[in-house]
């Protein structure tokens, strides 16, 4: 699928790669033993390393490098059991170093794929340039004092793993559905809290724009996007103020863009003479990084199932649709709660139904997660169980689930409490549909005489009469009984 | 009192331990040496009190008999290490007044063997020097230039530190070795100095010059004191990552007087042009004592020891670069208000660090920009490369290299210091084994014709220093050695 922009002078083709800046979830910053806590009071993070201390040096954390294997073979990417640090040079009050440590030439991850699941349902596989790992700069604080700028270290030396895709992507949309996908793999395999707006996932955009066929265009990026609608925003904006240059006869000059979320455009970011020479060269400080196969193979064997395999597992073993399966699979929580819902031998299709479009919609409307949910897996287990063994009518259980939303009650206790339970006694029911057809002599004579619409009307004063308790199926049998 | 200040450790030590001396009296003597040497500008802080307070806690223990290989041992600590409270300065207005609320972990290391610590040695600003005259609190004055009646350099970087132990103002002293830095003042101020395989030694809480040839170290008057401060010294650290995990040997255990067998490689390309007999004299006698000691003498070949001065003087530079960018004025140290960042950055660093700093970090900065990273450090790292490989064939055939330390005796304060080309020449001898990591000790081997002292220096395989102080020994009682600065 390639989506083509139309231009004043023809179609155009937008090509896309993202560099995604994931924090890596860690106890400890990437080279110091200092805590990673978002939130904390400013400077309250830091180590001596982290301030650059004069004499001290960084020690890798294994715990991130396990973090970074992972992820790259969750990214089904190769891992290069050879990699080296270098210091990328440049001074800033919030890089105390006057140097970030990161990978430059030999990353710890190679080459991998990720498959996008397109909002028209197609699949696409995008691929992954390389991932590393690097230390997180400070904070500058320009508006708290009229003079000063003030700095705080707590991010400083925290790690991250910048993820590069190649420019695979053709348009905002597919731009969407990869970092959506992104995200949901980083989350499953807990290498990243995937929390756009606290900051800890964050990303470069680059766009350019082509004739279809043509070479790829000159690129501009656009730093630190820090929500998916931004990137989306950001991409539609800058791939149309390219084409309106060109088109107008200009050329596009490679340059570092920000995104103002507020104007929805972006705007040059840094003058050309102050482009950066990071000077480049491998960290004497510390020794490469050497991986043993072992190593590797262990965090092979520990990864959880991720999102396209339990996506074709729930297709096979539960008979679901792509798209519910995709639905559930999107965050591994809600792929939990539906196995743990179904767990048991519930009905998945009727199960599928009720997370997506019942739990869903209550957890949408009041704007909660899936961890918020006042209803539990095993109570609305407890619901369908009311269901298939015919307790309560399909009507019903909607009302008892609004209720158990409200509640975080048992489907069963308020069944109970409010006497909804279903009427299967043949006699009680006779009894009612007896006096309905002897007050309604007219409708009584509609339907016998071949107007089988009224049944319908019937079977509705049936079950308004007994407050929509009566199994439905023993209403229609009893009215087909004394009307025939 | 004197004599006590001429007691070598092992020495000092014997006499505590049989209670014929208090650690309060060694120290005291100290303490009143190294008044009597301040003309030399040795140290850049002296801690007195501190020292008495801890030669007496150093009798305490005794008394309870717990005592520690250096229990009582008055100490100089190059004022490149950080020590915890104390002013740490590496000789640069840009660190001056700094406290560091930490102790390196060699000094922590030697104050757990019980060492006590007379004060803050002076050096070359940042360890940038050969000559000690570059340090922004002045220069130091080598003790052997009193009896010439000129006033001589001491060598450098740890000019304070040789300085300091060559006058009897400190038992030992630690230093760095980066490319000679040890070693070449050792052997201007007539006294042993050692630099340990790279990674021996850790490097948490050294100011950094160049990380991947920074070697901490100690000067000492023998041998045996060398072995026995750098066992106290030398140890795995987890804080560096480039700290070796490999047992400490016992290495006063290696001085057995025993060199028959061994075979010494005298290396070809060392005899360089314009070399003074009286240095090459005293080489070739150095060999000649090995083998009359039953150590077998062989000629072996390190083909690219031309280019290693060059390329140390690409790494080191690119490596300082980097690692003197937090000196910045942000957090710590001198800080010069400009009238935005950048002019505060460019303030700050005009005035904080000195012309040699200065000079080497623009050296840096240019060798790892872009465009010329691949002519200049690249093909450095390459060629560091082949000089490894080098000493690796050469130890294929010897167990250790014998070679002059330093191209010539020390030189007058103020010369040389308008030609940076020729200073760095100093660190001819010395800069091979530093780019190979490699143990290399400097011993007092005999006089210039000018009377000031010269050294040899061994060289012996990595983590192998047991053959080399062994060797060293050896020479070093071949020698004789005991002429001392008047």
């Amino acid at each position: 699928m390639t989506a083509l922009v139309e231009g004043r002078t023809g179609e155009w083709e937008v090509v896309i790669g993202l560099e995604v800046h994931a924090q890596v979830v860690s106890q400890a910053k990437l080279f110091s033993g200092a805590p990673t806590a978002f939130g904390a009071e400013p400077n309250s993070q830091v180590s001596l390393i982290d301030a650059a201390m004069p004499g001290m040096l960084p020690v890798i954390n294994e715990e991130c490098v396990r973090q970074a294997v992972r992820t790259g073979l969750g990214l089904n990417a190769k891992i290069n059991r050879h990699s080296v640090f270098d210091r990328k040079n440049y001074f800033y009050p919030d890089l105390p170093q006057g140097y970030q440590i990161s990978q430059y030439k030999q990353p710890i991850v190679g080459e991998g794929t990720v498959t996008v699941d397109l909002p028209d349902g197609e699949a696409r596989d995008v691929g992954i340039e390389r991932l590393h790992l690097e230390q997180d700069a400070g904070k500058s604080v320009h508006d708290r004092d009229p003079r000063n700028s003030l700095i705080d270290l707590n991010r400083a030396g925290v790690a991250l793993m910048e993820i590069v895709s190649k420019p695979d992507l053709r348009s905002a949309d597919e731009a969407g559905a990869y970092l959506t996908k992104l995200r949901a793999i980083l989350r499953y395999l807990g290498t990243c809290d995937g929390n756009m707006e606290q900051g800890s996932m964050r990303a470069d955009v680059n766009v350019s724009v082509r004739r279809p066929g043509e070479p790829l265009g000159t690129r501009c990026e656009m730093k630190n996007v820090n929500s998916i609608r931004f990137v989306k925003q950001a991409i539609e904006y800058e791939a149309r103020r390219q084409i309106e240059i060109i088109e107008d006869g200009g050329s596009i000059a490679q340059e570092t863009r920000l995104f103002d979320p507020d104007r929805g455009e972006t705007r040059p970011m840094r003058a050309k003479e102050e482009a950066h020479d990071y000077r480049y060269f491998p960290d004497p400080d510390l020794l490469p990084l050497e991986l043993s196969e072992a190593f590797v193979d262990e965090l092979r064997a520990a990864l959880p199932e991720l999102p396209d395999v339990k996506k074709a597992r729930f297709m096979v073993d539960y008979g679901l649709s792509a798209y519910d399966a995709n639905v559930l699979v999107a965050e591994r929580e809600t792929a939990a709660f539906f196995e743990a819902v179904v767990a048991g031998g519930r009905d998945p299709k009727t199960a599928a139904n009720w997370v997506i479009s019942n739990l869903f919609g209550s957890l949408n409307r009041e704007d909660k997660t899936i961890a918020e949910s006042p209803v539990s897996a095993e109570q609305l287990g407890g619901l369908l169980d009311l269901l298939a063994d015919k307790t309560i009518s399909g009507r019903i259980a909607k009302d008892v689930f609004d209720e158990m939303f409200k509640t975080g009650k048992d489907s069963a206790e308020i069944v109970e409490e409010k006497g909804l339970k279903q009427i299967t006694d043949t006699g009680a029911i006779e009894t009612v549909i007896e006096q309905i057809i002897a007050d309604n002599p007219k409708q009584a004579d509609q339907y016998r005489s071949g107007n089988t619409k009224v049944a319908g009307w019937f079977t509705g004063q049936a079950m308004r009469a007994t407050q929509g308790k009566a199994n439905p199926q023993l209403v229609n049998e009893i009215l087909k009984d004394k009307l025939g | 009192m004197a004599e006590l200040t001429d007691l070598t450790i092992a020495g000092a030590r014997d006499e505590l331990a049989k209670g014929a001396i208090s650690a309060a009296d060694l120290t005291a003597a100290h303490i009143a040496a190294v008044d009597a040497a301040s003309d030399l500008n040795a140290f850049i802080l002296t801690t007195p009190d501190s020292a008495a307070a801890a030669a007496a806690a150093s009798d305490a223990r005794r008394a309870r008999g717990e005592v520690g290989p250096l229990d009582g041992i008055p100490v100089a600590i190059k004022d490149l290490f950080c020590t915890e409270g104390i002013q740490t300065t590496a000789a640069s207005h840009i660190l001056e007044g700094f406290k560091p609320t930490y102790e390196s972990s060699v000094t922590a290391r030697l104050w757990d063997a019980g060492a006590v610590m007379l004060g803050k040695a002076n050096l070359d600003e940042f360890a940038m020097g050969s000559s000690n005259m570059t340090s922004h609190f002045g220069p130091v004055k080598n003790p052997w230039g009193r009896s010439s009646g000129r006033d001589l350099v001491p060598g450098g970087s740890s000019g304070g530190s040789a300085a300091a132990v060559a006058a009897r103002a400190a038992m030992g002293a630690t230093g760095t070795d980066t490319g000679g830095s040890i070693r070449q003042p050792a052997a201007f101020c007539g006294i042993v100095g050692t630099k340990p395989t790279y990674g021996r030694c850790s490097r948490w809480g050294v100011v950094a010059f160049a990380s991947s040839l920074d070697h901490p170290g100690p000067l000492t008057r023998t041998v045996r004191d060398a072995a026995i401060m750098l066992g106290v010294m030398a140890g795995h650290d987890p804080k560096d990552s480039t700290s070796a995990n490999v047992p400490v040997p016992d290495f006063e255990a290696a001085l057995t007087g025993d060199v028959r067998g061994l075979k010494i490689g005298i290396p070809a390309e060392y005899r360089m042009d314009g070399m003074s007999p009286e240095i090459e004299g005293l080489w070739s006698q150095g060999a000649d004592w090995l083998r009359q000691a039953g150590a077998e003498i062989v000629e072996v070949s390190l083909p690219l020891t031309k280019y290693a001065l060059p390329c140390y003087y690409i790494v080191a530079p690119a490596e300082a670069s980097s690692n003197l960018a937090r000196y910045d004025g942000v957090r710590y140290g001198l800080r010069v208000p400009g009238e935005d960042l950048t002019d505060t950055y460019e303030r700050t660093r005009a005035e904080g660090f000195g012309e040699e700093v200065q000079r080497r970090v623009l050296i840096g900065t240019y060798v790892l920009s872009a465009g010329y990273y691949d002519a200049y450090y690249l093909k450095a790292q390459k060629v560091r490369t082949r000089i490894l490989e080098d000493f690796r064939a050469a130890f294929e055939r010897c167990d250790a290299l014998l070679t002059p330390t330093s191209p010539y005796p020390a030189f007058g304060i103020g010369e040389k210091m308008d030609d940076p080309i020729a200073m760095y020449l100093n660190d001819v001898f010395t800069v091979p084994a530093s780019m190979a990591g490699l143990p290399a000790i400097s011993v007092p081997a005999g006089l210039s014709g000018d009377g000031l002292p010269l050294g040899l220096q061994v060289i012996s395989r990595a983590f192998d220093e047991e053959t080399m102080f062994r060797i060293a020994d050896v020479v070093e009682g071949a020698a004789g050695f005991d002429t001392r600065p008047r």
